[in-house]
């Protein structure tokens, strides 16, 4: 391969890669500090992806549908958990996955009976429907760059958010040492509403933006969600800065892969997951907690 | 999920004449209907294609006021709903609980192939309307067994063939990997071939994924001066956007499978202009059989014709001919078939008769994607055959 096809294929990995970010740093820190195993969390992704398909058909473009994802997953968020979530950290594992399975279905069947069970692409905004040529005889789409900003971007403003906010200090210590939040007499509810609420929207954002370089189909979801538990596992449970680190590797490692060795390509990042899990038992930026 | 079998709409027996059919009728007119089963998707994402195919066929009928060699024809319509885990089902509800003489069906190769097994295991009559699966055609044939559609292998083989004459030498192939993907690459590799040209790779990526981005990425350096590719429905919108938007067409024209392009280029825009494209139909075909064809569709339906809709009147055409010949009885089965695998069908896409395979031997069209149409620009490949190897049939 040559210099400027291998610069193309690490911008794909990339831009990917930060894509999985946005999904898997929600699962992260819903599992890191509310300990609940997110299933629906890939369902999540697909009404974001529908919310952007809906507005389009309807008319209107991004700067409709990325605030809609934000504030409605935010709200959909704080819903979910006040009025579901809540009752289940203290239960087992396996009442949390009966519970977001379960969400799954909804979620299907509620897509299903509002937009159909069709395969729809959705239009690339027209003021990004061009295209920059990055090496000899390939451009890059100009959305496709556009979303590489936009998640780093979101990726900058999650980073200052916790390491340098108060908020932040506080999901920080709930993720880490839940009991210090109790000691210190901070209220844990509103720290759980707020990271549920976050998670759910940077999952929608995530489908937002995806619905232009991935279309909208039932089940869109589940493909994502798989991945970004690899992501969740690879950069440590519960660890942000892991998931952003796990998330460029798996990209990268993923689309590298189907350039290199296309016919083991589908196999390579659990390869990847299985060498960090024998070498770092808790992922790349795990602690030593159990 | 239920099951939704239904007989035909009400507008459909009238058009039929079959509100008539009082029992003296039936007396007069050489015993009780012959019941046809229309095992199509009537519901998900090929329900359209579903539809088309299943008023084509009532078309054909009523046109031939609801008889077929002199036999009334009711047409049982069940819903497969593309999924292939119910259809061993769904053929049995035919054959057991509605007593269909004729099995006609359906669109998704994989629910196709529980017709063929019953086909082949019960001899009953199976039209395949749509379905491109080589396999039903080739080790799969049997006398009872006929298509008036296409093989994945057929469109891709015309424009593998179409490319090598305009002068290039090397091209590539991007497609699902599942079968039709897998077939149709042998063919757009068979026709490269047959023009003295070569297919030096073939890209995949999972059946229905849609990050098309590191296939694209890695054409510019395989050093081809086209790449063809077999995508359909929303992932083709997807493929031709993505190719435009990597800056691939100017050096490298795209290519491919009718279906690239079919009911598809709204959604495709200004990126599919220019594409071109090979199908045993296209818009455009100036013949008188199709011009009436269209007009009575569209006059029936309010839908314009589509490919669907003439493999589906061409799947009635068949029947009629093979009932012809033997006064409506389907028991007959010898001379029943004889005369389907010796018919001549006069279709909107132009004449074709059957192979060995019992297949269409049918002009694949060139065409190209220009202003919303596929407008036929020539005939990639005349009167072309699936190779049916493997078929030990005459």
């Amino acid at each position: 391969m040559t210099g400027a096809g291998l610069l193309v294929q690490v911008l794909n990995g990339l831009q990917y890669g930060l894509l999985l970010f946005l999904i898997s740093s929600g699962l992260t820190l819903i599992f890191g500090v509310l300990g609940v195993i997110n299933l629906a969390h890939g369902s999540l992704f697909m009404v974001g992806a529908y919310v952007t398909f809906l507005v389009a058909k309807a008319g209107a473009g991004l700067w409709l549908s990325l605030p809609l994802a934000l504030v409605g997953g935010t709200a959909l968020g704080v819903v979910l958990e006040r009025v579901l979530f809540r009752r289940f950290y203290h239960r087992e594992h396996l009442d949390q996955v009966l519970l977001t399975f379960a969400l799954i279905l909804l979620f299907e069947e509620g897509r299903s009976f509002i937009a159909g069970n069709d395969f729809h692409s959705v239009p690339v905004p027209a003021s990004l429907d061009w295209s920059v040529p990055v090496a000899a005889g390939f451009s890059y789409s100009a959305y496709r760059l556009a979303v590489l900003a936009a998640c780093l971007v979101v990726a900058a403003l999650m980073f200052w958010t916790i390491e340098r906010t108060r908020a932040g200090s506080a999901i920080r210590a709930a993720a880490e040492k839940p009991e210090m939040v109790d000691l210190l007499g901070m209220d844990a509810r509103r720290i759980h509403m707020l990271v549920f609420g976050a998670g759910t929207a940077l999952a929608m954002l995530g489908g937002a933006l995806a619905a232009p370089l991935y279309s909208v189909y039932p089940g869109m979801g589940d493909g994502f969600l798989i991945i970004s538990f690899v992501v969740v596992v690879v950069g440590g449970l519960g660890s942000v800065a892991g998931a952003f680190w796990a998330a460029l590797l798996v990209g990268l490692v993923d689309t590298l892969s189907k350039v290199l060795l296309p016919v083991g390509a589908g196999a390579a990042v659990y390869v990847l997951m299985a060498v960090v899990l024998l070498w770092r038992p808790t992922g790349l930026f795990g602690g030593a907690r159990a | 999920m239920s099951i939704i079998a239904r007989p035909m709409s009400r507008r459909g027996l009238a058009g039929l004449g079959l509100s008539t059919l009082a029992l003296p009728a039936i007396a007069q007119s050489g015993g009780a209907p012959l019941k046809v089963g229309l095992m199509l998707p009537f519901s998900g994402t090929f329900a359209a294609l579903g539809e088309n195919i299943a008023a084509a066929f009532e078309m054909h009928l009523a046109e031939r006021g609801g008889k077929l060699g002199g036999r009334p024809i009711t047409v049982i319509r069940l819903d497969d709903q593309s999924d292939p885990a119910a259809a061993p089902q769904n053929v049995n509800r035919l054959l057991s609980r509605d007593k269909a003489d004729v099995l006609v069906g359906t669109v998704h190769s994989g629910v196709v192939m529980a017709l063929v097994q019953a086909s082949r295991e019960k001899g009953v009559p199976l039209i395949i309307p749509n379905a491109g699966n080589v396999a039903a055609s080739r080790e799969l044939c049997a006398d009872s067994v006929f298509r008036t559609s296409f093989t994945n292998w057929q469109p891709a083989y015309g424009m593998g063939l179409a490319v090598a004459k305009t002068g290039v030498k090397k091209a590539a192939w991007v497609t699902w990997d599942y079968a039709a993907g897998k077939e149709s690459a042998e063919g757009f590799r068979d026709g490269l071939k047959a023009g003295g040209a070569d297919l030096v790779q073939v890209l995949s990526l999972p059946f229905p994924e849609t990050n098309f981005q590191p296939l694209l990425a890695q054409l510019p350096g395989l050093g081809v001066q086209a790449v063809g590719a077999f995508f359909a429905g929303g992932g083709a919108v997807q493929f031709v956007r993505d190719y435009a938007a990597a800056g691939l067409r100017d050096k490298m024209p795209l290519c491919g499978s009718g279906f690239l392009t079919e009911g598809t280029l709204a959604a495709q825009g200004a990126a599919a202009e220019g594409v071109q494209t090979a199908l045993h139909y296209g818009d455009g075909l100036d013949t008188p059989k199709n011009t009436i064809f269209r007009t009575a569709f569209k006059d029936r339906t309010t839908r314009e014709a589509d490919v669907y809709a003439v493999q589906g009147y061409d799947a009635a055409q068949l029947l009629a001919v093979g009932l012809d010949a033997t006064k409506g009885d389907v028991e007959a089965d010898k001379a029943l078939f004889a005369a389907m695998r010796g018919a001549r069908i006069d279709s909107p896409r132009g004449a074709f008769t059957l192979s060995a395979g019992r297949s269409p031997v049918q002009n694949i069209y060139l065409r190209e994607a220009r202003g919303g149409q596929n407008r036929v620009i020539g005939i990639a490949a005349p009167a072309l055959a699936d190779p049916g190897t493997g078929c030990k049939l005459a």
